[in-house]
């Protein structure tokens, strides 16, 4: 913090609107929680007003892990700026980069084979099975069930070495590539997704008979942080946030990407926006993942062989091998990572279901080799909006409940 | 059913003039609109029945500095039925950059409009609570303008020294 006292008092001025007047008066109380508070899932600070142990109001701060990487982007090529995109959302670093790919493929005007796109939807979904796995352990750690969180890092720990294994790095894995992947999956990948399908889901039912059957989650989840499915509509609510109120919106089937289309798997809603429904919903939406991975696992086995890259050489590099037998190819490669390719001007808009809801990419080019713009329309910032209303006239001890129901990552918030 | 097109009729018969154009790339549509009348189209495409926009997906802008008008803010709205994706696109001069807030309209939009008030120093008339919210309170500039460096020292050469000489944040007189 500052010293200038000037400054601190015209900072406290400036939120004066925020609180109701009785809080001038030390009627009730303006309190501050976190930044550091272990239970606000990273750097979020949140200043509450309080009638006694009721809230009157919630105002989240947040700012304090900006890190300008949407700025930072627009000073690296196409490819090269994609390694930025792992470090938004530090749970969902395969969806990010998928979004963000999508975007560029849609921008240059790009195909990807099918093969890659088959691999690229089994990554977004083990991706979203670790994610929440980490918010399932996170949330039942802050509200009710401490063991929770050891037992959901022991299976995400499954996903991450399936991550190591193909790209070399447990999370910031810029594997997906404008165009395809990287490189091909390992010879063990389908075995080993194969492994963990039969070992999870014995798991899920563990842990679901853990929380459904503890009345101290009962309690302290139902008809916590209700908020109605027009009005989570009215503030941009997307994800298991917006489907605990009723509403089946779900970007894989409203807007498919990447194939999604073809496969079968349903969209599970609640019925009471509270706590309890969010938290049965990506319940069953991990069992909805699985049974994706599974159709694409088989898909996978039939394609084998196939190119995960697109042929298309004024985008995608040429391979090593080719290099020391094609001028062409040697050009090529040293253009592309030189200089990049020229994205024609206009804008963009591509969006995925990320685990925590719609994260969309705008894109902007204007003729040169390096983004325009680049916006994250990340679902963690547009949830977050719509604490203060699910909070109102709660416990104190329930803003903690609510935070972890809206299953925020504050890398995605703070961008 | 309604079609984009439909919309586009729909919108141009009620508001004229105030259309200034429709662009359409890579399979995408933007309406853009002047930015008087930005809040009364994004008004209309929500609360009318028939078009029914009920969704704002994103809310963003970006800088054309130094051309002018410099920024544009872009709306991308969806209809949750059909589904259909619209952006509704207005530029913004970068004198004193102003715009009307959608937050009557569009809920959503109260944190996203602060973003670019933070980012691009565009301040939305009749907002909440205008406040910058991923900077901190007392920072100056707006990091998303083109003309707003990315770090670093920003290099001098013959025909910019001056414009940059004065904004460099070492001790003067």
């Amino acid at each position: 913090m500052t010293n200038n006292p000037q400054l601190l008092e015209a900072t406290l001025d400036e939120l004066k609107h925020l609180f109701s007047p009785r809080a001038e008066t030390g009627e009730t109380m303006v309190l501050n929680m976190g930044p550091q508070h272990p239970s606000t899932h990273g750097v979020l600070r949140l200043i509450v007003e309080l009638d006694g142990e009721i809230l009157v109001n919630t105002v989240p701060d947040i700012g304090f892990l900006h890190t300008g990487i949407e700025k930072n982007m627009e000073a690296k090529t196409f490819t090269k700026a994609l390694v930025m995109t792992d470090r938004l959302d530090y749970l969902n670093n395969m969806g990010n980069n998928l979004t963000y790919v999508l975007a560029v493929e849609k921008l240059m005007g790009v195909s990807v084979p099918e093969r890659a796109q088959v691999i690229r939807v089994i990554l977004a979904e083990l991706q979203r099975i670790a994610s929440h796995l980490i918010w399932l352990g996170t949330h039942t750690l802050d509200i009710a069930i401490q063991s929770m969180l050891f037992w959901c890092v022991r299976e995400r720990e499954h996903i991450l070495e399936i991550f190591e294994d193909i790209s070399g790095q447990r999370m910031m894995t810029s594997f997906m590539r404008p165009g395809g992947l990287w490189r091909d999956v390992t010879p063990t990948f389908i075995e080993k997704v194969e492994a963990f399908l039969a070992y999870l889901p014995a798991k899920l039912d563990d842990y679901e008979t853990m929380t459904r059957n503890n009345p101290i989650w009962i309690d302290r989840t139902q008809g916590i942080g209700v908020i109605s499915g027009e009005t989570a509509l009215d503030w941009g609510l997307t994800g298991a946030s917006l489907r605990g109120s009723g509403v089946a919106l779900d970007i894989r089937k409203l807007l498919p990407y990447s194939g999604y289309e073809t496969y079968a798997f349903d969209v599970p809603v609640g019925q009471h926006g509270d706590v309890y429904d969010r938290y049965w919903v990506r319940m069953l939406e991990l069992r909805e993942s699985l049974k994706i991975v599974r159709q694409a696992i088989d898909r996978l086995k039939k394609l084998a062989g196939a190119p995960v890259i697109a042929d298309d050489r004024k985008v995608v590099p040429p391979p090593r091998a080719e290099l020391g037998r094609s001028m062409e190819a040697l050009i090529h490669h040293f253009k592309l990572w030189t200089e990049g390719y020229a994205a024609p001007v206009g804008q963009v808009y591509v969006s995925t279901e990320s685990p925590r809801g719609e994260l969309g990419v705008f894109l902007a080019g204007n003729g040169g080799p390096k983004p325009h713009r680049v916006h994250f329309r990340t679902p963690s910032f547009v949830n977050l909006q719509a604490l203060p209303l699910m909070t109102k006239g709660h416990f104190i001890a329930d803003v903690v409940a609510v935070v972890g129901s809206i299953d925020i990552v504050l890398g995605d918030v703070d961008r | 059913m309604t079609t984009l097109e439909q919309t586009l009729t729909a919108l141009k018969a009620r508001f004229g003039d105030a259309i200034e154009g429709v662009e359409t790339f890579q399979g995408e549509t933007t309406v853009v609109v002047s930015a008087e009348q930005v809040v009364e189209v994004l008004k209309h495409l929500r609360e009318t029945q028939a078009l029914n926009f009920r969704f704002l997906a994103d809310l963003t802008a970006y800088d054309d500095y130094p051309d002018e008008p410099r920024f544009k803010v872009c709306y991308q709205i969806r209809n949750l039925l059909e589904p259909l994706n619209l952006r509704v696109k207005t530029a913004v001069g970068g004198e004193a950059p102003t715009l009307a807030s959608c937050t009557a309209v569009y809920p959503a939009a109260g944190w996203q409009e602060r973003e670019l008030f933070d980012m691009f120093g565009i301040a939305f008339t009749g907002h909440p609570d205008l406040r910058r919210i991923l900077m901190p309170s007392d920072w100056e500039g707006h990091p998303l303008r083109k003309d707003y460096p990315l770090g670093y020292e920003e290099v001098q050469f013959t025909f910019n020294y001056d414009a940059i000489d004065k904004k460099k944040p070492y001790a003067k007189e």
